[in-house]
């Protein structure tokens, strides 16, 4: 695997390819920034393959999570062909996270031996030998090496942090000497994992340290949103990539909302997840903030719309209330169709969108599927979110390759989702 | 995702073949040709042409209760090769309510459904679902479960509510009684079902786009259903249907009062067989006349793991399947079974609802295709070899054949090998 890179510029990203994603598909590449495809156990929730496949434009990079696999060890063991093949996924590059970014990961059960994941019966601990006869049978294209990233909550001291870092480090060494000796795992590449909380020596000596390995790549571990304050996360992940080489990938997991992919985007960050569109799904909420930058007409004469009040936001994070579940509240770039305002309106989710739902459906239609409970409902928004988050991508990467990354991070803050029409 | 437009090609050989075409009154939106009728039989296979597509019959069709159907696309439905679905009067009455649905085009265009949709009346969702109904000559009188509201369900409102809705068939307002009730109750409802299809008649505003049927009522005792069929046959209605059965009565009554009510209807209208979905059922009540059907189960059942198939159903979620690398079904064509293993089905069950989509694909396409398969038999003239044949791959052995189908079967010259 390698990182093409097209434009750098300090402090406003990185424009790039990612090619040689997969020895048996090595025409599949993925353009950076970019965000990979989310699943729940190698299905995009609430999709069938057909409803899938009306969107257009899908990453080739599919994500599952060793915590979705890890209960089903022994069939996919019996089964010997790999993850891919058990879900029917024919077309598309594999790649394996150790936790699912979605959901809650309790602290505390993390060891010196051991990580912990949690699947639909329950906690499961896993050891390196664990983890890695996970990988031979699964056979992913890459995968992160399993990392001890429990140094998000609050007064985590630096003994910990440190302890953390080594623990990685350990984790990875003896990922790789096992991965070595599984011939299944041969054309198999592996993302070291970098870590260090909030501590920034500890995250340069974990940046550096890693990079010394024969990764392809790095996940920036223990950012995710609601584990620390924005701007300290923009520093410390701008600081790291400072260390990392130029042509390897830097993935963020656990970070989805556009304004914070932008902010980190900027700091030097290439690949995302895509499950911020499930989130807002979950909701009953449809995306709807706008990221075209080329002058609208239309809106030309209108007052200027209100900006995000980052402010408020950025004191509930400081006052310790740091939460994952904050996660599952709505942010100002979606709207909840469930509101009654939704009721009578027979306008599309977003105007001029191109996806299924939108060309087929009314809000007014989609309110009634939320508030009588009807899984359709899940199906549509998935499909408009999946949509709208591929295109706001699509929008990113042409702001990097204009110089308009300025006028897309004004565009995007516009809370132009509350307008209903 | 194109969907096969044999709409159009049937409409047209319909108008062109003039063998077996029998008019009805000139307004009615509704054309039915029978194309073959089974010599042993009374099974036949029609061409119903409705106002937005021809359907073939026997045809089976999935409810979408409150305007979708169970997590599947429009587009899904439509390449599975469904002609008509259904939609809940009740529901979709309460909620989005019928004003909404008419701005919206009705359920057509609010759901972006571009075949044909049946409408029941409301009443029997009323009737079993309401605890607080109480039905007078008026109508069926409840308390609104959403604000506590009394309303009246009357033969006219249930009408007007329908033709908001905009199907294009409706049922008339009936007097359910349940199956399992007999006596002066069963007379009453009866006759009152009759005064009601005659209130639904005059009460409906589109007698040139929607088509009103007649449910025959009489519970399960033969004298009465056959003065309702008396009664109803005289007004002329579109089409039939074969009501008050499928609610928990003894077969052995059931398949009778089915057999008396297609001894008595016209030919040449369709006959439509209410609340009936299980294949055996499907099967048994096509050699007795029955040409149209639409039962909850399929979709139901799909979730909570339950798959269809010619030997009766896979139980997704059991244990067994888990290592089962197979297809639900190695000889169905749906997208499911084209895709996915029972094993990968059984482990994404614990993740995502994805899976309860895939079984609801899998089970309406066994429904579409088993009744298509019935057609092609009835077609080409081997229909009582079809039911030897399905009736073997469904029972592991003749005694397990339900004594009901053995008898119902044999009253119609077919006896199980
Ligand atoms: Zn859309
Ligand atoms: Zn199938």
């Amino acid at each position: 695997m390698h990182l093409e890179l097209t434009r750098v510029v300090q402090g406003s990203g990185r424009l790039g390819v990612l090619r040689g994603l997969s020895r048996t598909r090595p025409h599949h590449s993925l353009e950076t920034p970019g965000c990979l495809l989310y699943t729940h156990l190698g299905s995009v929730p609430h999709l069938t393959q057909d409803t899938l496949h009306t969107l257009k434009d899908l990453p080739s990079v599919t994500q599952v999570t060793l915590s979705d696999i890890a209960e089903h060890q022994e069939v996919l063991e019996s089964f010997k062909e790999g993850f891919r093949k058990f879900a029917g996924l024919h077309d598309t590059v594999l790649y394996c996270s150790l936790h699912d970014p979605a959901a809650l990961c309790p602290a505390g059960y993390t060891t010196n031996k051991t990580v912990s994941v949690w699947g639909s019966g329950g906690r499961m601990e896993l050891t390196v030998t664990k983890f890695m006869s996970l990988q031979k049978c699964t056979q992913p294209d890459w995968y992160t090496s399993m990392a001890d990233g429990e140094t998000w909550q609050v007064n985590t001291t630096r003994k910990r942090v440190r302890k953390s870092v080594d623990r990685t480090l350990a984790h990875l060494d003896e990922c790789l000497l096992l991965h070595h000796k599984l011939p299944e795992l041969e054309e198999v590449s592996v993302f070291g994992v970098v870590e260090g909380g909030d501590i920034v020596d500890e995250r340069l000596r974990s940046a550096r340290e890693t990079a010394k390995r024969p990764v392809v790549g790095f996940c920036l571990d223990g950012f995710q949103t609601g584990f620390m304050e924005p701007s300290v996360r923009a520093q410390l992940i701008a600081a790291v990539t400072e260390e990392l080489p130029e042509d390897k990938p830097r993935l963020l997991p656990g970070v989805g909302r556009p304004d914070e992919v932008l902010a980190c985007v900027e700091a030097g960050v290439d690949v995302f997840e895509g499950f911020f569109p499930f989130q807002v799904t979950e909701r009953g909420c449809a995306l709807c903030f706008r990221f075209d930058v080329t002058p609208d007409p239309e809106s030309a004469g209108r007052a200027p719309p209100a900006v995000l009040e980052l402010n408020k936001e950025e004191e509930v994070v400081r006052n310790g209330n740091v939460n994952r579940d904050d996660q599952t509240q709505m942010t100002p770039f979606e709207i909840n169709l469930k509101d009654k305002r939704y009721e009578d309106d027979f306008g599309p989710l977003v105007k001029g969108c191109g996806c299924y739902s939108c060309q087929n459906h009314q809000r007014a239609y989609l309110h009634h599927l939320l508030v009588t409970n009807e899984l359709l409902a899940g199906v549509l928004l998935m499909i408009h979110n999946t949509s709208h988050y591929l295109g706001f991508f699509k929008a990113l990467r042409a702001a990097l390759a204009s110089d308009q990354l300025e006028l897309l991070k004004r565009r995007v803050m516009e809370a132009g989702g509350r307008e209903s029409d | 995702m194109a969907a096969p437009m044999q709409c159009g090609v049937e409409t047209q050989s319909s108008e062109s073949s003039m063998s077996l075409k029998k008019a009805l009154t000139a307004v009615s939106p509704l054309t039915l040709r029978i194309v073959a009728e089974c010599p042993v039989t009374k099974a036949r296979a029609c061409e119903l042409a409705l106002p937005h597509c021809t359907v073939s019959t026997p045809v089976f069709m999935p409810v979408g209760t409150q305007g979708t159907l169970k997590g599947i696309t429009v587009d899904q439905l439509e390449s599975l090769g469904c002609q008509i679905c259904l939609g809940n009067t009740y529901h979709l009455g309460m909620r989005p309510g019928p004003e909404l649905i008419e701005k919206a085009n009705g359920l057509h265009g609010f759901m972006n459904w571009k075949r044909n949709l049946l409408t029941d009346s409301g009443g029997f969702q009323m009737v079993s679902l309401v605890e607080l109904s109480e039905v007078t000559e008026e109508g069926v009188r409840f308390k609104s479960p959403y604000d506590g509201k009394e309303i009246l369900l009357s033969p006219e409102k249930s009408v007007s509510i329908q033709n908001s809705l905009g199907s294009d068939i409706m049922m008339q307002l009936d007097d359910v009684v349940s199956s399992t009730v007999s006596g002066p109750r069963v007379e009453e409802a009866m006759h009152r079902s009759i005064r009601w299809l005659d209130r639904c008649i005059a009460a409906n505003k589109n007698p040139d786009k929607q088509n009103l049927f007649a449910i025959i009522q009489g519970g399960l005792n033969a004298e009465l259903r056959r003065a309702c069929l008396e009664e109803m046959t005289k007004r002329d209605v579109p089409g039939f249907a074969i009501g008050g059965l499928s609610g928990g009565e003894e077969k052995d009554d059931f398949w009778r009062m089915v057999t008396l009510s297609t001894d008595h209807l016209p030919r040449e209208k369709p006959r439509y067989l209410m609340g009936v979905g299980y294949a055996v059922d499907l099967v048994v009540c096509v050699a007795l006349g029955c040409d149209m059907f639409d039962c909850v189960f399929p979709t139901r059942t799909a979730r909570f793991g339950s798959a269809l198939v010619p030997w009766g159903s896979v139980q997704v979620k059991h244990k067994q399947y888990a290592k089962d690398f197979q297809p639900i079904d190695p000889d169905c064509q749906c997208p499911t079974c084209k895709r996915h293993s029972r094993a990968y089905l059984h482990a994404l069950f614990k993740s995502d609802t994805a899976a309860m989509h895939h079984i609801t694909i899998h089970n309406i396409s066994y429904q579409l295709s088993l009744m298509r398969s019935v057609r092609q038999s009835i077609v080409e003239g081997r229909f009582p070899q079809f039911i030897q044949t399905f009736m073997r791959r469904m029972f592991l052995s003749r005694d397990q054949y339900p004594s009901w189908a053995v008898d119902a079967l044999a009253s119609v010259n077919i006896t199980l090998e």
